[in-house]
């Protein structure tokens, strides 16, 4: 079954929290402390990161199952299981999750000074958080997961956040958690129905029209606040313009990708009719979201806000995809949250570049930094495309196959999509042109230095995924292939059923 | 006439009756060997009471069963942990009497033979044997107005609850003729349709021991208790007491009264609901965390109730694992509330733990992890709790209770969070070093609630022998 020979998701899921209990006993004068913390943290997403990459190289492409799988007794009197393994689906998401992490730390490696100990054990438990919840393949576990990651988030933005850091974090806690706490109900009953909490054994359940509606509502409460879907979106511009760099890029780049992953493991192959049946309703929120996220981003002051506005237009892409319930728009839905995941984070860490030598987020705050700091203005431009989805870098691949599906699907979705797109590049541009371009008006920024080697070694991974997405996206979209078409036949064969005892 | 079956009360009485007299005797002052020897004497209870056989004594006053001893250890580990919380308080604020350990010995010995009742009079001899010893303790502060304030608080209502429960208790005698739980169970098999004066003399019981759990309506005395009484009381107050009323309330409602399930169901599930919104919504605003504590610990009693108000094997299930998770991880929330001490002076305010974060960090982890675990934030040993429960209203259907349980969670959530917030974001002066006791206990507890999800098997397979033996 374990292609690996040994149980790697495991490993990979477990392994941050053994680095984070190292650092937990690390003792000596402060600054020694914070030394060690980072290197250990630093050395163990590494080694995890190394470690994932087993996954690229001996995921069989050709076949929609569950790979890598591990199962364990767990609590056999209720029938829960410890149950890991990935199909297509996930599988890139747990790379994501292990190859966001290093570079996040490496980020934070200057700009966090106090508590350094605290903060790298954090993110270790939430690289933990992320990885078991792309491999989980029980829903208690998966849930635990999903929670679980609220708690490192919540003291990452309230212990290094910005002014507002203690609203921000009260609201990103409260708003996910009720609508995750009704997805538990909606996990009971499947686990009622199914007498087992084995995601692959509830697929085989077939759950009355009626009892879906009720069902998807629970779970579209969890995911709609989580992608975030508009109107439940306001918690993300307040979350990321107070988290600390490597916050936003977390959140942006893997965990709005959980709700999203969410539709697609649960409310999609569980729930057919009601998916169906609620589809043109996340289209309207999609569509709402499209266009009047990226309105509000044309009209923001602050880089970080209008960038997690972008996120917010972007994920409703995401879902307009998802719910084409075709093969090229899940396909688009997928690689759009993976390409979205690196241009994203990459965006909220060229923001911290400028944060770390000047320490404003404030657009008129700058200008003309192309002049002092050219390799970054090239950096940040790679990236401004990308999100802007020009042909060639990895947003493009996305948001076109995207907007084929949604075609299909309803052209006028189609055309609120592309809309999206249109003002995208409008508001990227916008704040391209004024942070880079025009003439320096502050004597300060004279002195700002470019790039230093630890921020190009940041940079050069996600520059290099950013290229190789857009220009040869097969070797990311072939990894999902088999999954999704298994997804869509599954789909339609659920929605042929009842039409067919209807005749 | 079995005597080894009731060794571990046996053993729990003739030590205290030792204590008494070894506190009374000497001239110098022997606390500190008494509290030893009162702890020694609830493990030795313990142990016992794990290899106590099974059957019935007393002309069936008194029933031994998995379900005794489940609820029996928690009582007994709830009772040696508030007397450990307490030691090194009571020395520091002038109150290391040997009459303190003492009662807490008498008080166990009467919630051991509570949750060992199988008759109306042996429960109400358990209770007030309980009662009585808490009335004292409550006030043990005697120079303080606050907790001689609410030791007559609490006597004044308690005694109107056993009132109560007397009433109940006759009218319950004179429809069923006998008092032992099992002919009252024969009885009510026995006789076509529902008798109007057993519901009555049930609803009585059932407010009676409501009281104690402090289940909404009869709530309203926990506030100004907890907050008044000194804090390791309060500490004890909320955990071992709640127990042993909890394993009463199932064992009338399962027991005897099993057949009148829809009766006592309709009064369960108010209570449980009431409980739940009123824990979430009035803990919100206050100031003093005892009285949060004391808030809080009314919100949980709706979740553990809404197990019972299930009425089936699963929901009991769940009842008893939420206690047994309750009681560790209150024990431990309050192991740090009796460590708040600022130059020798006491503290009781949610805003004297600020900073905690940075002056004492391992203690403000273990608050952290207490906290979320009563938020029912995974993987937390109180996630588990909460799940058990859920899962068994939407077993059963009940989806008010389940609706309503998740909602006042999140709300809930609120104010866990805001002690997070108070120890991590807020700046503040160090408190006093604290003690080594209380750090084992902060340990102990802190340790349970983290890794209950590595090891459940063996509470779970015990929480499943207890149900087995109690509905049979």
């Amino acid at each position: 079954m374990n292609a690996a020979g040994f149980p790697l998701l495991s490993l990979l899921t477990f392994l941050p929290l053994v680095g984070a209990g190292i650092i937990l006993f690390v003792r000596g004068e402060e600054a020694v402390v914070a030394s060690n913390a980072r290197w250990t943290a630093l050395w163990t997403s590494l080694i995890t990161f190394g470690l994932s990459l087993i996954l690229w190289f001996q995921f069989d492409k050709s076949t929609a199952d569950f790979q890598f799988v591990e199962q364990m007794s767990w609590m056999p009197e209720f029938g829960l299981g410890y149950h890991m393994g990935v199909d297509g689906i996930s599988v890139l998401f747990v790379l994501l999750s292990t190859a966001l992490t290093p570079l996040c730390i490496l980020s934070s490696w200057e700009a966090i000074q106090s508590r350094v100990r605290e903060y790298m054990i954090a993110f270790l438990v939430l690289e933990t958080m992320m990885v078991g919840m792309f491999s989980s393949l029980d829903v208690v576990m998966f849930y635990i997961f999903f929670e679980g990651v609220l708690i490192p988030m919540f003291l990452i933005i309230g212990v290094w956040g910005g002014a507002r850091r203690v609203y921000a974090a009260y609201k990103l806690f409260l708003y996910t958690l009720l609508g995750s706490l009704l997805m538990l109900l909606a996990m009971l009953v499947l686990w009622y129905q199914a007498g087992t909490t084995s995601i692959p054994a509830i697929f085989e359940l077939t759950i009355a029209p009626s009892t879906q509606m009720w069902l998807f509502l629970a779970f579209f409460a969890s995911f709609a606040v989580k992608v975030p879907m508009w109107p439940v979106h306001t918690w993300l511009p307040d979350a990321h313009v107070e988290a600390p760099t490597a916050g936003s890029v977390i959140l942006a780049g893997v965990l709005l990708k959980m709700g999203a992953y969410g539709f697609l493991r649960f409310s999609l192959p569980l729930l057919p009719q009601a998916t169906e049946w609620f589809a043109p309703l996340i289209f309207a929120l999609s569509v709402v979201a499209v266009v009047y996220t990226s309105l509000v981003a044309l009209a923001q002051e602050d880089m970080k806000k209008l960038i997690a506005y972008s996120s917010v237009a972007h994920m409703g892409i995401v879902t307009i995809g998802i719910f084409t319930l075709n093969h090229q728009g899940i396909s688009g839905a997928i690689f759009q949250m993976l390409s979205h995941g690196v241009v994203s984070g990459a965006l909220f860490l060229c923001v911290g570049v400028l944060y770390d030598r000047v320490h404003s987020r404030e657009i008129a705050r700058y200008g003309g930094v192309a002049k002092i700091m050219p390799s970054y203005a090239m950096v940040f431009m790679l990236f401004t495309m990308g999100s802007v989805a020009l042909p060639g870098t990895a947003g493009f691949p996305g948001e076109f196959l995207v907007i084929v599906g949604a075609w299909h699907a309803n052209p006028w979705v189609a055309f609120g999509a592309a809309l999206g797109m249109i003002l995208g590049a409008g508001y990227m541009l916008y704040l391209y042109r004024r942070v880079v371009f025009s003439k320096i008006t502050r004597e300060d920024l004279k002195a700002l230095l470019d790039l230093s080697p630890r921020e190009y070694v940041t940079f050069a991974p996600l520059i290099l995924l950013t290229l190789w997405m857009g220009i040869y996206p097969s070797s990311f979209l072939s990894f999902f292939e088999a999954s999704v078409a298994a997804l869509v036949s599954r789909h339609e064969a659920a929605m042929a059923l009842p039409r067919l005892a209807g005749m | 006439m079995n005597w080894t079956l009731v060794l571990p009360e046996l053993v729990l009485a003739l030590a205290g009756l030792a204590a008494l007299v070894a506190g009374v005797l000497p001239k110098r002052d022997t606390s500190f060997a008494i509290n030893m020897g009162v702890f020694g004497a609830m493990l030795l209870a313990a142990v016992l009471v794990m290899a106590q056989p099974e059957g019935t004594a007393f002309a069936g006053q008194y029933v031994s069963d998995a379900f005794t001893r489940f609820m029996k250890l928690l009582v007994l580990a709830g009772a040696a942990l508030g007397l450990l919380v307490a030691m090194d308080w009571n020395v520091k604020e002038g109150l290391a009497k040997f009459e303190f350990p003492l009662l807490l010995l008498f008080s166990s010995l009467g919630m051991m033979v509570m949750v060992s009742a199988n008759d109306l009079i042996a429960l109400y001899l358990g209770l007030e044997l309980l009662s009585l010893s808490l009335y004292v303790i409550a006030a043990f502060n005697r120079d303080s107005e606050r907790s001689a304030e609410a030791g007559l608080k609490y006597f004044i209502l308690g005694s109107l609850a056993s009132g109560l429960l007397l009433y109940g208790a006759s009218l319950i005698y004179g429809f069923a003729g006998s008092t032992n739980f099992d002919r009252i169970a024969d009885a009510v098999s026995a006789t076509e349709g529902v008798p109007f004066g057993l519901v009555v003399g049930l609803v009585f019981v059932l407010a009676a021991l409501a009281f104690k759990v402090s289940a909404v309506p009869f709530h309203m005395w926990t506030p100004d208790v907890y907050e008044g009484a000194p804090t390791p009381v309060t500490a004890f107050f909320a955990s071992a007491p709640k127990v042993a009323a909890i394993a009463l309330l199932t064992r009338v409602a399962a027991g005897p009264f099993g057949e009148l399930v829809e009766q006592w169901q309709q009064v369960l599930i108010l209570a449980s609901l009431g409980s739940m919104i009123l824990g979430a919504l009035a803990a919100i605003g206050q100031k003093n965390i005892k009285r949060l504590m004391a808030y809080s610990s009314i919100g949980h009693i709706g979740y553990a109730l809404m197990g019972l108000a299930v009425g089936s094997d699963l929901g009991i299930r769940g009842l008893l694992l939420y206690m047994a998770i309750y009681l560790f991880t209150n024990v431990g929330a309050f192991a740090v509330l009796v460590a708040m001490r600022r130059n020798g002076r006491a503290l009781e305010g949610i805003d004297d733990l600020a900073g905690l974060g940075r002056t004492d960090p391992a203690m403000a982890l273990a608050m952290t992890v207490f906290m979320l675990s009563m938020a029912g934030i995974p993987p937390l040993a109180g996630f588990f709790g909460k799940l058990y429960v859920f899962l068994a209203a939407v077993y059963g259907g009940y989806w008010t209770l389940a609706v309503v349980g998740v909602l006042t969670s999140a709300v809930s959530a609120y104010y866990y969070l805001r002690v997070i917030k108070v120890m991590y974001f807020d700046a503040g002066e160090a408190l006093d070093a604290r003690p080594t006791s209380l750090s084992v206990v902060l340990a102990g507890t802190g340790l349970f609630t983290v890794f209950f999800f590595a090891f459940p098997a063996p509470f779970l397979a015990a929480a499943q022998a207890a149900v087995a033996a109690l509905v049979g």
